[in-house]
């Protein structure tokens, strides 16, 4: 490849149109499982660390040690026990991730509820469990979805790491440009890379406003 | 767990230009330099943007958007476009890795500081200046330290990704041994990026005991 050699070359992405679009599904399931089962699994940490404070500290220095693990040395250590080239060597540490990121802000947007709308609650007669779902976590929800977007965008800018250990969606492309002194592919997936994350970033915002329609209506005073 | 003394009981793996001790030294370098470039660049935009309100939904906008960059893509892109025999294409990335948690956590520890806080520094006399120097960034630290403990710890880590294209670094045991199918290698240094991370969360929370003022003791998150 000489200087000729164009940035894009339009004509290779027509062609590749197929296995591109099989390795961006790939990506995407890869990038948002973790998060979803980050999520299941942080609401509950995350109560009974709001509950029993005592737990707080354990569970945040145990995550904070799981998040300083690079991607790449998780993924080695899964693989003789979840083989090469397998979504869920990809999709472990990843949902650990996540994890690190989630729980604390279960637990901050929890912590963001104010007194006096807990002792309301308590004194229209809501039980425990009523309470959570219909007062607290509400409120929660912003703290809780900042979270999510980081968790977010980072797991798919992350899953293409997995291409170093054969399966990285998009990230495939990186190692195809590389190993042929391409530019094209590399290009293709940097860009669909941002796009996806800045969509899936956009639509949790989104998400945001619809479950949160009282701060609209108190910025509109 | 034989894979961990194969790997660190050879003595060859322990000198000359591709041993532990010179790897290390490699990684350590290209993480503390990308470290401090995104410092000069992500605390002065936070505490402007912090301190004058504005900008802040393009700052948090530009960094979410600059998290999603693939470190992978962007190092091998560099190094195809500009060639091996500089470190500076692994810098690039790992900055624009670091910048985001940086800024934003500057930038919203700022602006979160309590505006009576504010109002009474003002009143005792602070200009604009001094308000942020002696109230704001203080207030704001834990924060900050956060935001630059996160940096540090995505730029050790990944750091790694540098031995993909041929640099130097820890990450080459890893690259390489998977490469040959060397898995004690690949062990070993995954078990060196990880001891290194870990270190850096430890400084980071010494730091934080030691520069925090006990004033300052609320637990806020962002990330």
């Amino acid at each position: 490849m000489g200087d000729a050699e164009p940035l894009i070359r339009w004509d290779w992405i027509g062609r590749n149109l197929p296995s591109i679009q099989q390795q961006a599904l790939d990506h995407l399931i890869m990038a948002v499982t973790p998060v979803l089962l980050g999520l299941v699994l942080a609401l509950p940490i995350g109560l009974a660390c709001a509950r029993w404070r005592a737990l707080y500290q354990p569970t945040v220095g145990l995550m904070n040690v799981v998040y300083s693990l690079p991607s790449l040395v998780v993924f080695i250590v899964l693989l003789p026990i979840t083989g090469l080239a397998e979504r869920s060597t990809v999709i472990i540490p990843l949902t650990f991730y996540s994890l690190a990121v989630l729980i604390p802000g279960v637990v901050d947007g929890l912590a963001a509820v104010p007194d006096s709308v807990r002792q309301s609650a308590v004194a229209m007669g809501f039980k425990p469990m009523r309470r959570l779902v219909r007062v607290e976590l509400p409120i929660a929800v912003p703290v809780v979805l900042a979270g999510v977007r980081v968790a977010m965008v980072s797991s798919i800018s992350l899953v293409s790491v997995g291409a170093l250990i054969g399966r990285g969606g998009l990230g495939y492309q990186f190692i195809d440009g590389w190993q042929r002194q391409f530019y094209t592919p590399i290009i293709v997936g940097i860009v669909l890379i941002v796009v996806m994350a800045v969509l899936a970033d956009g639509l949790i915002v989104l998400a945001q406003r619809l479950l949160t329609p009282w701060a609209r209506a108190r910025r509109g005073t | 767990m034989n894979w961990l003394t194969d790997f660190f009981g050879d003595p060859a793996n322990w000198s000359g230009p591709s041993g532990i001790p010179v790897r290390l030294l490699e990684h350590v370098e290209f993480s503390v330099v990308a470290f401090v470039l995104a410092m000069l660049v992500a605390i002065p935009l936070g505490l402007l943007a912090g301190h004058t309100g504005r900008g802040g939904v393009f700052v948090v906008g530009a960094a979410n958007a600059a998290r999603a960059l693939p470190t992978l893509g962007l190092v091998v892109l560099i190094v195809l476009l500009v060639g091996v025999g500089t470190t500076w294409p692994v810098l690039v990335p790992l900055v624009a890795l670091a910048v985001p948690p940086i800024l934003v956590n500057t930038y919203e520890g700022v602006r979160g500081v309590d505006a009576d806080l504010r109002d009474a520094a003002y009143g005792m006399g602070l200009r604009g200046g001094q308000v942020l120097v002696k109230v704001a960034v203080p207030v704001a630290l834990p924060l900050i330290l956060l935001g630059l403990r996160l940096a540090a710890i995505q730029v050790v880590a990944t750091a790694t990704v540098a031995a993909y294209v041929g640099l130097g670094g820890l990450g080459r045991f890893i690259i390489d041994g998977l490469a040959t199918k060397d898995f004690p290698s690949a062990i070993g240094g995954a078990v060196l990026v990880a001891g290194l991370a870990l270190i850096v969360q430890l400084a980071f929370s010494l730091v934080q005991r030691v520069a925090v003022s006990p004033g300052v003791s609320r637990r806020v998150t962002v990330r």
